[in-house]
């Protein structure tokens, strides 16, 4: 039975007689943007306290004393390239390119995506020695909810790489985990939209109002 | 059936209280009995037709032999009753938006609304579990029993030192919450002299249900007896005897750790030292250190020395 | 704040179990606490007993605990609720007797006391409401659009095991330990860890936050499902009202659940890390809370009455025979409802201290939900309008909604008036209230649709007599324990309150107590009526699948379905399919040719996740560190592994497939038509003669 063509997802090679794998890949696709909005709220509300809680400073140290923008500036530029990384593994895809380039890219994505975490949590114990911890007070309580809740994230993204490249190997190029490369794809440029949110309000409008 | 209700509640003699706003006791009171009172009507206009058509077209429809009743089997529309059906409850809302916008900024609680002459000032400081009234300009507080003038406004700032706590004068004007290291507001007018219960209604404990209090409306010359009365008989409200006064106690507790002779069997009078005790109150969240949990009151612990340290303020 | 060296058990020490208290210093209150955690252990050990002594551990694995099919979990999730409304029943009974017991201090201890108001709410809400809400949407909603499960199957099993193991944690917190009394608001800094130290609040927060992640994704599920496995033919404007209400009632999870888990989440923050977002102390703020939690809970009201809204939809249509009146006014004051829901959850602390005209804006807002809702119910009577009325237990149970549901909207619009709202906020009225809409609303829309959709589940009808029984009884009992609340409530009496003093209030609480009794006859009447119906199945099977005449597409397919729902998907073209179907007697089609069938595969995931997030919870309740960290872990390398299983799928094969409905066919062409005047008797077997030409 040929059906007419359905390329909903034209990007990832599920092969133009595979009508039920394109519908199932619509469906988990759709699915996790669905995940993707329920998690954003989650984002929207911790910026809404940050926002709320930026003064709530209890004569504890504030965003100018606290602040690296240097570090911030090398994070948004490896998270960047990151989200790079993985448009390139998804081009890979698209192109039918071998196997070990999707696994190359992810593992420069995960590179990139540990080096973040590791500047993260540098700036994270610089801050604690000048006595920026989430105990002081309740804008470094808003503070640490929130960026540690995005890094959180990463690492979680992290883990997906790690657990989805050894699937790669090990289950090959089915069309479930196609389907899993684009939706980890999207979870990764989710993650630097959060970011991007993260560089805007909390650290440049705490050090513009703190 | 709620109509039923309201109109029996309304009947306040029956119920032979005062501690509720279906007998008003002042003029803030006397206003929301009759919004509610009104938007009840209004909002009957669209209920009462479900009430008499349901059992009326259930009858009618009913499936049996021979039914004279017609069957629509197909019909699922008409352009107007669409019309009615949305008409109808637009058009009460949009007359009820109305009388809400109105009554709600003439009874703002932070507003002035009735009353003539200067307010009397009272700070209310909610404890577990009881309620302290301090007098600012008068060098007096009380507990248990909160003296006003008639006629007169009465402003109070509010705030408590432990958890939330809702603070409410049923009879008077409604209930405004108190929070810690937070002020809200909250204007009182009575008409006549009287004893009007007053209550906490946020669940704080197992004192919750004991944190009551007299709210004694009295004319101008009584109030100011009372006033005599509060300072000649009432002990110093210095730091020490404010830390008895904070303890996880119940109003019996309190009274047998206060009490005088000299004293009504279920109130206590403070005279004030020279010190701003609502704002030393306030300022206990505010000092950018953190609050050691014994000394935060309405904790278990507070007031208990933590071993090798001083218990300080 | 975590403040004590630990051991191995953490906190947990003999003293945490209520025996402690018991022998220690005996009374009644202690007796009713230790009765409560006997009733627990007892059940346990019983229901062990029973399936052991019947050797049911392997059928109720392989059938129930790793299926994947919609409709088992929808069984499980109405089963779970129905025991947790038991709980939630015999609470609620204990605090009217409490309340009765006349001025003084009753029986209770104020804190057991506040621990039952606690339980009881959070019970009702997130352990007896949603799953059984959404354990009758998991067994309708892929029947109705004809599908031959959720979209994702899994996932289902996840969410029902994540429900059950939280709703788990409040039977623990009855054996060990205690349970939170901030209520199921549970608002800081009442519950933060200055004042309430102990674990009461973190048995709370640990339930909501792993039932919360179980409705998200339950949420995200039928969201997907509806949007994306709709049968051909089926567009939006044809999906069942019932289908309308369940995507209105996703959308409103997957953007309301998160305030919730954020709240509880935080509050934890500050339990066990020394955070500040609600402390009193170093800028903490508690109105953050109140405004999060609302956010979350005032959609959730409307998650839960919208798909009792859709019930009723169905019902109406189906026992008036008659098709669904003002089909386009329902769907968008369903979507008008869903949206406004959002903007109104301020009205529940209009008395914090905002101003006038934030109050205002507000309150008109909360207004504004009114005018949907009563366009609802006047759809409802203009379908009843020139229908041919059956009442038949989900009838019944509609008109008693219709009746005293417009009550609880009168006073659910006088409350959205700020003014009023500062006199009876936090009072009886308000409880009053609130029961007034979710009884009459959910609770008699649920077991309208357990009497409803039972038949087609279980293949037999459910006892009627009882089931009138039932419905008079909660009507009964509903009224007289709640509208005298109305009364106490305006004279000023505080809710949560175990003790009282004016005598005024006495006459209303006996009644209420005497109603409360008559609601758990009520909830009695429920199980005796499933006895009496199981007892005498074999004369009321309805293995042709239509009992009711019904006019979707759930009822087109065999009582019980199979695994598979349905043979051929159908193709759509009518809003009332099967009808429509009927009326021009291309009912029950033969196909031509049958397919292989795919459908999920037997999975241990969803039960594992629920064992080990109950034990993560139980390890973070009682600070058992090493314990919360292996149950992490294990949670993390559980669904990795799961996520190397590519075989998740069982084919049926067409021949099967074939057999099994051409023997359902023929079944259908043996059983008699019958007239609707026999749909209650032995007589119908489940198929249905059109009921257009008057009754003769």
């Amino acid at each position: 039975m040929k059906r007419a063509p359905t390329h909903s997802y034209p990007g990832i090679n599920l092969g133009e007689r595979h009508a039920s794998a394109h519908k199932a890949t619509e469906v988990v696709t759709f699915g996790f943007w669905v995940f993707l909005m329920s998690d954003l709220v989650y984002f929207g509300l911790m910026f809404a306290i940050y926002i709320t809680m930026i003064d709530a400073q209890a004569g504890g140290p504030g965003p100018h004393e606290l602040f690296d923008l240097h570090s911030i500036f090398a994070q948004t530029l490896i998270l960047l390239t990151s989200s790079l990384t993985v448009g390139l593994a998804m081009l890979a895809l698209k192109y039918n390119l071998p196997r070990v380039r999707i696994v190359f890219w992810f593992a420069v994505t995960l590179v990139l995506g540990l080096s973040f975490l590791v500047l993260e949590v540098r700036d994270f114990m610089a801050m604690a020695e000048k006595g920026g911890v989430p105990q002081r007070s309740g804008f470094l309580s808003a503070f640490f909810g929130l960026v540690p809740l995005h890094g959180l994230h990463v690492a979680a993204g992290c883990l997906w790489l790690i657990v989805l490249g050894i699937q790669l190997r090990v289950m090959g190029m089915t069309d479930r985990i196609k389907s899993r490369v684009v939706r980890l794809a999207l979870f990764w440029h989710f993650l630097d939209l959060i970011w991007i949110g993260i560089i805007t309000i909390v650290y440049f409008g705490g050090l513009a109002y703190g | 059936m709620l109509a039923a209700l309201v109109a029996l509640a309304v009947s306040g003699p029956v119920m032979g209280a005062s501690d509720s706003f279906m007998d008003p006791q002042g003029p803030i009171a006397a206003v929301q009995k009759t919004h509610m009172l009104r938007a009840t009507w209004l909002i009957l206009i669209a209920v009462i037709p479900v009430l008499v058509l349901v059992p009326l077209i259930a009858w009618r429809y009913r499936r049996r032999r021979n039914s004279a009743a017609t069957y629509a089997p197909n019909w699922d529309f008409s352009a107007g009753l669409e019309f009615l059906m949305w008409g109808v409850p637009v058009a009460i809302v949009v007359v009820l938006s109305i009388y809400l916008w109105k009554a709600t900024h003439r009874l703002d609680p932070y507003a002035a609304p009735f009353g003539e002459g200067p307010a009397v000032q009272v700070q209310v400081v909610g404890l577990d579990w009881k309620w302290l009234f301090i007098y600012p300009e008068l060098g007096i507080a009380s507990v248990g029993e909160m003296g006003m003038p008639t006629g007169r406004q009465v402003a109070l700032t509010l705030t408590t030192d432990t958890v939330m706590q809702s603070f409410m004068i049923p009879a008077l004007a409604g209930q405004i919450y108190a929070m810690p290291g937070m002020t809200t507001q909250l204007h009182l007018v009575a008409d006549t002299p009287g004893v009007m219960q007053g209550e906490n209604t946020q669940y704080n404990g197992r004192g919750f249900t004991g944190q009551k209090f007299e709210t004694r409306a009295m004319t101008q010359d009584d109030f100011n007896g009372w006033v005599e009365t509060v300072r000649a008989n009432g002990i110093l409200l210095d730091g020490d005897t404010y830390r008895t006064l904070a303890m996880r106690t119940d109003r019996t507790e309190v009274q047998a750790a206060l009490g005088t002779e000299k004293m009504p069997d279920n109130a206590l009078y403070f005279r004030l030292d020279d010190g701003d005790l609502f704002h030393t109150i306030l300022g206990r969240y505010h000092r950018g250190t953190a609050l050691a949990v014994h000394d935060q009151p309405g904790t278990a612990d507070f007031g208990k020395t933590p071993t090798g340290q001083e218990a300080g303020e | 704040m975590i403040t004590q060296d630990q051991g191995f058990f953490g906190r947990l020490t003999w003293d945490s179990f209520p025996v402690a208290a018991l022998i220690r210093h005996p009374g009644t209150n202690e007796i009713v606490a230790n009765a409560a955690a006997a009733v627990v252990v007892v059940g346990v050990v019983v229901v062990v007993a029973l399936l052991s002594w019947f050797r049911l551990w392997g059928p109720l694995w392989r059938d129930w605990l790793t299926s994947a099919d919609h409709k088992k979990i929808g069984i499980m999730y109405v089963v779970f609720a129905v025991v947790m409304l038991a709980r939630g029943v015999l609470e609620g009974v204990v605090m009217r007797a409490q309340q009765a017991a006349g001025p003084g201090d009753g029986f209770l201890a104020a804190e057991h006391f506040a621990e039952l108001f606690s339980t009881h709410g959070t019970i009702m809400i997130f352990f007896v409401a949603v799953p059984f809400v959404f354990g009758i949407a998991n067994y309708v909603v892929p029947l109705m659009i004809g599908a031959r499960d959720v979209a994702f199957p899994v996932m289902n099993q996840i969410s029902l095991g994540l429900t059950v193991s939280a709703g788990m944690m409040l039977m623990v917190s009855l054996v060990v330990g205690e349970f939170s009394t901030g209520g199921w608001t549970a608002y800081p800094p009442y519950t933060g860890a200055a004042f309430n130290p102990g674990v009461g609040p973190d048995y709370w927060i640990w339930a909501i936050v792993v039932s919360g992640i179980g409705t998200t994704l339950t949420g995200i599920n039928f969201a997907v499902t509806i949007y994306k496995l709709r049968a051909p033919g089926m567009t939006f404007m044809r999906l069942p009202m019932y289908c309308w209400t369940i995507i209105c009632s996703s959308i409103l999870i997957v953007f309301a659940m998160p305030p919730l888990g954020v709240a509880a989440l935080l509050l934890a923050a500050d339990r066990y890390l020394d955070f500040h977002f609600f402390t009193n102390d170093l800028g903490g703020n508690m109105m953050n809370y109140a405004n999060l939690f609302w956010l979350f809970g005032h959609p959730e009201v409307y998650l839960l009455v919208l798909p009792a809204y859709g019930i009723y939809s169905e019902v109406f249509a189906t026992f008036s025979a008659k098709r669904l009146y003002g089909y386009n006014s329902l769907v968008i004051a369903t979507m008008s409802i869903a949206i406004l829901s959002f903007t109104v959850w301020l009205h529940h602390f209009f008395t914090m201290g905002q101003s006038a005209l934030i109050n205002a804006v507000f309150g008109i807002a909360t207004m504004l939900i009114a005018i949907p809702t009563g366009v609802k119910v006047y759809d409802w009577m203009a379908t009843l309008w020139r229908g041919r009325i059956r009442f038949s237990v989900p009838m019944l149970y509609g008109l008693a909604f219709l009746m005293l549901f417009v009550i609880g909207g009168l006073s659910g619009v006088i409350l959205a008036n700020p003014t009023v709202d500062y006199q009876v906020h936090n009072t009886l009225f308000l409880v009053a209230h609130f029961h007034n809409v979710l009884l009459p609303g959910v609770l008699f829309g649920l077991l309208a649709a357990y009497n409803y959709w039972f038949p087609k589940a279980f293949g037999f009808r459910l006892n009627e007599g009882w089931g009138r029984v039932s419905v008079a009884l909660w009507t009964l009992g509903f009224m007289l324990t709640f509208l005298p609340l109305y009364f106490v409530g305006l004279l000023g009496m505080p809710r949560r309150s175990f003790s009282w003093e004016d005598p005024d209030f006495h006459p209303y609480m006996i009644v209420a107590l005497i109603g409360a009794l008559v609601v758990l006859g009520a909830l009695l009447s429920v199980l005796v009526q499933l006895w009496v119906s199981i007892r005498d199945r074999d004369r009321t099977r309805v293995p042709a699948g239509d009992p009711w005449d019904g006019r979707t597409l759930e009822w087109s397919i065999p009582a019980p379905p199979p695994a598979y729902n349905f043979a051929i998907i159908p193709r759509v073209s009518d809003r009332d399919e099967f009808a429509a179907a009927k009326e021009g007697g291309a009912a029950y089609p033969s196909p031509a040719a049958y397919e292989d069938i795919d459908i999920p595969r037997n999975t241990g995931i969803g039960f594992i996740l629920c064992v080990l997030s109950g034990v993560w919870m139980f390890a973070l309740v009682w600070w058992i560190w090493w314990l919360a960290i292996l149950a992490s872990v294990l949670i993390i390398l559980a669904i990795i592994f799961w996520s190397f299983d590519s075989s998740t799928e069982l084919t049926i094969p067409a021949e099967e497939v074939r057999k099994a409905h051409e023997a359902w066919l023929e079944q259908v062409r043996q059983a008699p038509a019958i007239d609707r005047d026999d749909e209650t008797t032995s007589r119908n077997r489940g198929l249905a003669r059109p009921d257009l030409e008057p009754a003769t």
